[in-house]
């Protein structure tokens, strides 16, 4: 006999309503406060959208054009918001339509409840129309998956998804509901989620660990930060500032971890890895204590793992036991809550200057302004460039939008220059690398933060990979910003090709259509612009603009983006040209 | 211990039972190219909890990596790591064999003696004998059954118990104690 869960059960008496299985989705939905679900209809869940259209009053459906626009829509929510992304989707090709957003969402630790239907239980199994094993293919990219066969299962499996998706390190859940199931009328009674025997989203604290760590820190004369996603996922900005300040340490950040310091501060020195800044990176390979919060050493930040930081000790505070001694062995393991561990580190950690390690910061930056960063924002002739395209929108919006990225040169120019002075403001796909991301996941995050200012920033390769969800945009009136930045070429890969496959650019030039009409046939406010003479003018128009608003931007073709870690180099070899 | 030679590891599971968590549990091998020599999955002695003994030939560090995935999987109670030092282990083999030669042959009864096996049934056309103990005494009286004629022969993977002094109900409810967290 299969359990379901093995959850603590409150004693008081719940009132019970007799409803079917689509109407009880909805109404754990709402008592999970789930007030918007991204999603697309279809025959296997159409009874719970026949629900959804009763309680429209409560949950805002946004129809999205694709499903995979609605799972990345989620997630842009959920990365703005922090809460649960909700998104629905049918049997078959609707369920497997989300699998590259799911899988996205896991690697990027994302807290996701996807609701699938599925064909009647009577027919699992039979190859039934727009029947698919979603369980089965979801299983390696989902934190949990279940299949609901009877409405009694419903509140009980929404309740732990969301528990589930949103505790310990995050990720998407999917829970697949027969049509039988969403049918069937049962007596329903919500109860939250408050616990799993068999799963432990937060390891125990030990003191012992955070000690050992304080005493390497006390003892370090080359202390360095790597301030991971897991930052922002704890809410542990102002304990990272504190640790960094009481201590002068300086601060890099994973892709995911920026917007965590605020940029400018002076122990910010900027992005680690592959195409991140000169001095963090290099002098990673010197520091005498790497304090890793909240990351995973992925490949990308590392590059060599037998030539990282192999001379220093690493304190690796991580809520995911797994990822201890994964990629980097920790001398000082300390597995928790990164918020919490502070709270306990920082009063153990003694005052200290470490003013000879940040004049090394400074010259190494300086050696990166001059060759790199100046070229790159304020090139002052030639074509337009990516990167003061990114300079001015930060200028503009004195750094406190939200930017939402999608994969490529462009992302990689949005880390770079994009001045971070809030948390939670770069939404971006950093694990998986998933062109198409952005369009929808800034549409999802300008819904979840109306009060925020949502600036996507896509590459002409990306944009077409989602460019059907401008049609979402424009149905509901979303007032996000998208800045098409156009080289005409999938420019990362080109950039590959033309450094370490001598020029050979396969299938990487694109003949791109009229951006600019494509965005007024779905209704856009439109622009296209190539004039260093007006960019200003032309993104303020843009972000002074009421509704949705695309702007085309046409810079240099060919531009390579540097610093850059070569695949399977140290990150000390980090090249500036 | 060496971590970088390659050993055999006993890994022990307990996990809720839920369908689909054997794919849960083995894709985490396929995904690192991982063969699993040996997999049994059978209820414990409480009720609802399964136990997964899977036997794997590995280095430490990726042995321990897997370990620590599985026990991320939200129905495991609980994954183990055990070197050949820290189990108890038993596999058993059952080796179908033609009555006429069995009656015919002294050798084979005392080959079953000799070996610690035992003959399970006799019918009218074959014998079977039960053989239980490590993989090597079995492949051994599988050579020496061989010249004889085996018709069939049949060896379970690994069950194991560790050395430790853990006990399963012991455990889940500490598990309860401290998992049942109240939030929000």
């Amino acid at each position: 006999m299969e359990t379901l869960t093995k959850t603590a059960s409150k004693k008081e008496t719940e009132t019970t309503r007799r409803v079917s299985g689509a109407e009880a989705v909805i109404l754990s939905l709402l008592s999970e406060s789930v007030d918007t679900v991204f999603g697309y209809p279809g025959g296997a869940i159409m009874p719970i959208y026949d629900e959804l259209f009763k309680y429209e009053d409560q949950l805002a459906h946004i129809l999205t054009r694709h499903e995979q626009g609605a799972v990345h829509a989620a997630q842009g929510f959920s990365r703005a918001s922090g809460r649960v992304g909700v998104c629905f989707a049918t049997s078959g090709p609707g369920a497997t339509n989300l699998i590259t957003g799911i899988a996205d969402a896991q690697v990027d630790s994302t807290p996701l409840v996807c609701v699938t239907g599925q064909v009647p239980s009577s027919l699992l199994g039979s190859s039934a129309f727009q029947e698919i094993d979603i369980i089965g293919i979801s299983m390696p990219v989902t934190k949990w998956n279940f299949q609901v066969t009877r409405a009694e299962e419903i509140p009980e499996a929404i309740a732990k998804a969301f528990y589930v998706a949103r505790s310990g390190r995050p990720g998407p859940v999917l829970i697949d509901i027969t049509k039988d199931a969403q049918f069937a009328e049962f007596d329903f009674a919500y109860e939250k989620c408050k616990g799993i025997r068999s799963y432990k989203p937060i390891p125990d604290m030990e003191m012992d660990q955070v000690q050992a760590a304080a005493n390497l820190i006390n003892e370090s004369e080359k202390p360095l930060i790597l301030a991971g996603h897991g930052v922002l996922l704890s809410q542990a900005e102002k304990e990272l500032l504190m640790l960094a300040e009481k201590a002068e340490i300086p601060v890099a950040s994973t892709l995911l971890g920026l917007s965590s310091m605020p940029a400018g501060h002076p122990l910010d020195r900027g992005m680690l890895g592959m195409h991140g800044n000169y001095a963090p990176n290099v002098l990673t390979n010197q520091a005498d204590l790497i304090i890793a919060l909240g990351m995973r050493f992925d490949d990308r930040v590392t590059g060599d793992l037998t030539q990282y930081a192999k001379q220093a000790k690493v304190i690796h505070i991580e809520i995911d036991p797994s990822e201890i001694d994964k990629n980097v062995k920790a001398d000082a393991p300390v597995l928790g809550d990164a918020k919490q561990i502070l709270q306990e580190l920082i009063p153990l950690v003694h005052p200290n200057n470490h003013t000879a390690w940040l004049e090394e910061f400074a010259r190494l930056e300086e050696i990166e302004i001059s060759k790199i960063i100046n070229k790159d924002t304020k090139p002052g002739s030639g074509e337009l460039k990516m990167g003061e395209v990114v300079h001015n929108i930060c200028e503009i919006t004195d750094g406190k939008s939200i930017i939402v990225t999608d994969v490529g040169q462009h992302q990689m120019m949005a880390a770079r220059y994009y001045k971070f002075k809030e948390s939670d403001s770069l939404i971006t796909s950093g694990g998986l690398g998933t062109m198409g991301f952005a369009i929808p996941a800034a549409f999802g995050a300008q819904m979840a933060v109306p009060e925020r200012q949502v600036v996507a920033i896509v590459g002409d390769g990306g944009a077409q990979m989602t460019i059907q969800e401008l049609g979402a945009i424009v149905q509901y009136n979303i007032p996000v910003k998208i800045v098409i930045l156009n080289n005409n070429f999938l420019g990362m890969v080109r950039q590959w090709q033309q450094l370490f496959f001598e020029k050979r650019y396969a299938s990487t030039e694109l003949v791109n259509p009229d951006f600019v009409t494509i965005a007024k046939g779905y209704g856009f406010a439109t622009k296209k612009t190539s004039s260093r003479e007006d960019i200003q003018a032309d993104l303020r128009e843009m972000l002074d603009h009421k509704g949705p608003y695309l702007l085309e931007v046409v810079v240099e073709k060919e531009e390579n983006i540097f610093p850059m870690i070569p695949s399977g180099y140290a990150v000390s070899d980090i090249r500036l040209e | 211990m060496e971590n970088n030679q390659e050993q055999i590891f006993t890994i022990s599971a307990l996990t809720e039972n839920k369908s689909g968590l054997l794919t849960a549990v083995t894709i985490i091998f396929t995904r690192r190219k991982i063969n699993i020599e040996a997999i049994n999955v059978s209820e414990t002695e409480v009720e609802g909890v399964s136990r997964y003994t899977i036997v794997i030939v590995s280095t430490y560090d990726v042995a321990n990596q897997v370990v620590k995935q599985i026990n991320k999987l939200v129905e495991v109670l609980g994954a183990f790591l055990y070197t050949e030092e820290e189990v108890y282990y038993q596999e058993i083999a059952l080796f179908k064999m033609s009555t006429e030669k069995f009656l015919n042959n002294n050798n084979i009864e005392r080959l079953v003696r000799n070996n610690g096996a035992r003959i399970l049934v006799i019918e009218a056309n074959h014998i079977v004998i039960e053989k239980t103990g490590h993989r090597n005494e079995i492949r051994e009286l599988h050579a020496k059954l061989k010249p004889h004629g085996v018709l069939e022969y049949v060896r379970s993977g690994r069950i194991a118990i560790s050395k430790s002094k853990r006990k399963t109900d012991t455990f889940l409810k500490e598990l309860e104690e401290t998992n049942y967290i109240i939030q929000d």
